[in-house]
């Protein structure tokens, strides 16, 4: 009982990491139906720019407690990471906005390695250890320990979001994204600014990633170059699994596949008796992915759209 | 006139082909071992076209077909399986050593059949969606090549494969250097020709294919789904055929692969690997197979050339730089300034894209 309960913990923790970094996939899907394939990168760069703070502070100011620190450190890697999405966006996908579908993709794909190889000149190839700025006493919960680091990433994954939610339902920012992804050319003529838009979903997009990737970095308690990519991967996964284009459908879908990824790992190997063990587990996510789509194309919360001619 | 003009210049393109590995030769085997790996990329890139560039389909996990080949070949004429398994090596006392008619159609049909069986649920999907799903295809392939070396050994897990037999046929073993009224032939300059071979073939099989009526049906399909649907093409199958076709080139890929290299590890078949193919295919001019032969070679041989060029570069970067690293970023910076430069490819067919440019934004 109480391995389940820890797996559900864990789901979750995880789970909410996926839907930080889905978000941005899936706004991003939504207006200009592209997969940003370097959004898993602007995590990374998110998670290295806030080690390079922490070491940074660690070394001029020692005894600034550990919160403090990590904060500092979370707003500067949101900031870096902003900009970056914004100058890729700018760069990379604009000019190609109306060019053939596959296009945009490739410099996406090409913008990803980019990155990973600009972030192997600027921080050095090597795994570096994050270091633990919040207390590592456990919490005991019913037989199951959850870390103070753990309870932070949900209650800033649910801080997050509850921004992210009123910031679309409730600002003018929000209501011309939600009609730019409707229809660019008529939010056009209502006299939205398609290419402002655009950018600021970027631009949002960025400061989630960069709040996933510390969290990520301090969950593990390292960072590296290539950090971002299968984290990336899944988070779209979980995008596609929700519905993509559908915010509330990114969240269900990233929880839903960190819960199955955890509880799978944790069970696969009793259940098929030491036959597949947990490194099995990074497919779980593809595995659900094939049986969603094939059995509800438009995942789970996404509308059915019909067949564009 | 024209015609002749353009006879003389393929005659001259092929003596062209047909000396380079020997005059690589001269250089060292290195040089002709990056010929070699160009053609085998030029192979990949033209089975990836039938299925990107014909039907449409983006396929991003290809590499799977790719390492399905190259394990079937290498469990059937290695001595790993009789090695792993007792009961192999009573039934071949002399080792495992399937002969190359046997293996190479094996290998094509399984990957075909893996092909089909990747497509058919899945090719109801929109295109974005069929991209995600055949890459984690590829991923569980991969993950599946990493871990099954127990509970029994059949992939040996992330230590891969070695000693695999070299091709040989006719009693020519191509393991072995040739003397040829006595002019060393080196083995690599012999898989060349074999390679060169294939691709020569595999290039008239594609324009054979873009000209007949599945090939008109594929990039009807690629045009417009519906509008081919109306037209009474039966848009599964023919789908399906492209999956498959695109999935056995993949197959005979990587047997020769496994054969050429003697050794195969999971490493060889990341997620990476099929990116680049995707983006040999895309940067030389999807659909148009002297695009997608440039594009092969450019990406597969350009950056190899350099990392014998690059040693310089490191010494004066620190070691910061180095040449694996100074590679990966040139192949990014390529990848995206080609797009923005030339959306279509650096030499895309006339009348591909025709729809796409006006589609809705």
């Amino acid at each position: 009982m109480d391995i389940l309960l820890q797996q559900i913990i864990n789901g979750l923790v995880l789970g909410s990491m996926y839907a930080l970094i889905a978000l941005g996939y899936t706004m991003v899907y939504g207006i200009i139906n592209l997969i940003n394939f370097a959004h898993g990168e602007v995590m990374m760069v998110g998670a290295l720019t806030s080690w390079s703070i922490i070491g940074l502070m660690q070394e001029s100011m020692p005894g600034t407690p550990g919160f403090i620190v990590l904060l500092l450190a979370l707003v500067i890697a949101c900031i870096v990471a902003a900009t970056l999405n914004f100058v890729i966006e700018k760069v990379a996908y604009r000019p190609l906005r109306n060019s053939p579908k596959l296009a945009p993709l490739i410099t996406a794909i090409g913008m990803s390695i980019l990155l990973q190889s600009l972030a192997m000149i600027l921080w050095k190839p090597n795994y570096k250890s994050y270091p633990t700025l919040l207390s590592n006493t456990p919490i005991d919960v019913a037989g199951a320990v959850i870390t103070p680091t753990q309870v932070m990433i949900l209650g800033v994954t649910a801080v997050s979001l509850a921004v992210l939610m009123w910031l679309v339902n409730y600002t003018k920012l929000g209501r011309a994204m939600r009609a730019t992804a409707e229809n660019p050319r008529v939010a056009g003529l209502m006299g939205v600014k398609p290419d402002m838009v655009i950018s600021a979903t970027f631009i949002i997009g960025a400061v989630l990633a960069a709040i996933a990737g510390v969290m990520y970095a301090s969950n593990y308690g390292t960072a590296h170059h290539a950090m971002g990519f299968l984290p990336g991967l899944k988070a779209f996964t979980a995008a596609v699994f929700g519905g993509i284009g559908n915010l509330a459908g990114a969240v269900v879908g990233a929880i839903l596949l960190g819960l199955i990824e955890s509880i799978g790992a944790g069970y696969i190997g009793a259940l098929t008796g030491g036959v597949l063990g947990s490194h099995y587990s990074d497919i779980f996510a593809f595995i659900v992915l094939i049986v969603v789509l094939t059995l509800r194309p438009s995942g789970l919360l996404g509308e059915r759209v019909a067949d564009r001619a | 006139m024209k015609s002749q003009h353009r006879l003389i210049a393929m005659l001259v393109a092929a003596a062209g082909l047909l000396i380079l590995p020997l005059l690589l030769q001269g250089f060292g085997n290195a040089w002709v071992r990056i010929a070699d790996m160009a053609l085998l990329f030029v192979l990949l890139s033209l089975g990836l076209n039938i299925v990107v560039g014909y039907a449409g389909l983006l396929d991003l996990g290809y590499v799977a077909f790719f390492a399905i080949g190259a394990y079937m070949f290498g469990l059937m004429s290695s001595p790993h399986l009789t090695q792993a398994f007792p009961f192999i090596a009573a039934m071949f006392p002399n080792g495992l050593h399937t002969p190359l008619w046997l293996v190479i159609p094996l290998a094509a049909a399984l990957a075909g059949m893996f092909g089909i069986l990747l497509g058919a649920p899945t090719l109801r999907l929109r295109g974005d969606y069929l991209a995600i799903v055949t890459l984690g295809f590829g991923e569980i392939i991969r993950v599946f090549l990493n871990n099954l070396d127990h509970p029994v050994n059949i992939t040996n897990g992330p230590k891969g494969i070695n000693q695999i037999d070299s091709l040989h046929f006719f009693g020519l073993d191509l393991g072995k250097k040739i003397v040829v009224w006595g002019f060393e032939v080196a083995s690599v300059s012999l898989y060349y020709y074999l390679f060169l071979a294939l691709v020569v073939v595999s290039v008239i099989i594609c324009h054979r294919l873009e000209l007949s009526r599945v090939g008109r049906a594929w990039m009807a399909i690629r045009e417009d789904e519906i509008a081919a649907k109306a037209m009474g093409i039966n848009t599964r199958n023919m789908k399906l055929l492209a999956f498959g076709m695109g999935a056995t080139f993949g197959g005979v890929s990587g047997a020769m692969f496994a054969a050429f290299q003697g050794f195969i590890s999971p490493e060889s078949f990341s997620l990476m690997e099929s990116v680049m193919i995707v983006a040999m295919v895309v940067l030389g001019g999807v659909g148009h197979l002297p695009g997608v032969i440039l594009g092969a070679v450019l990406l597969s041989a350009l950056p190899e050339v350099l990392r014998y060029v690059a040693s310089p570069l490191q010494s004066m970067t620190g070691g910061r730089l180095d040449a694996s690293i100074l590679r990966q970023l040139l192949i990014a910076l390529a990848m995206i300034s080609v797009m923005l430069l030339r959306p279509r490819g650096l030499w895309p067919s006339r009348e591909h894209g025709k729809s796409l440019t006006n589609a809705k934004t």
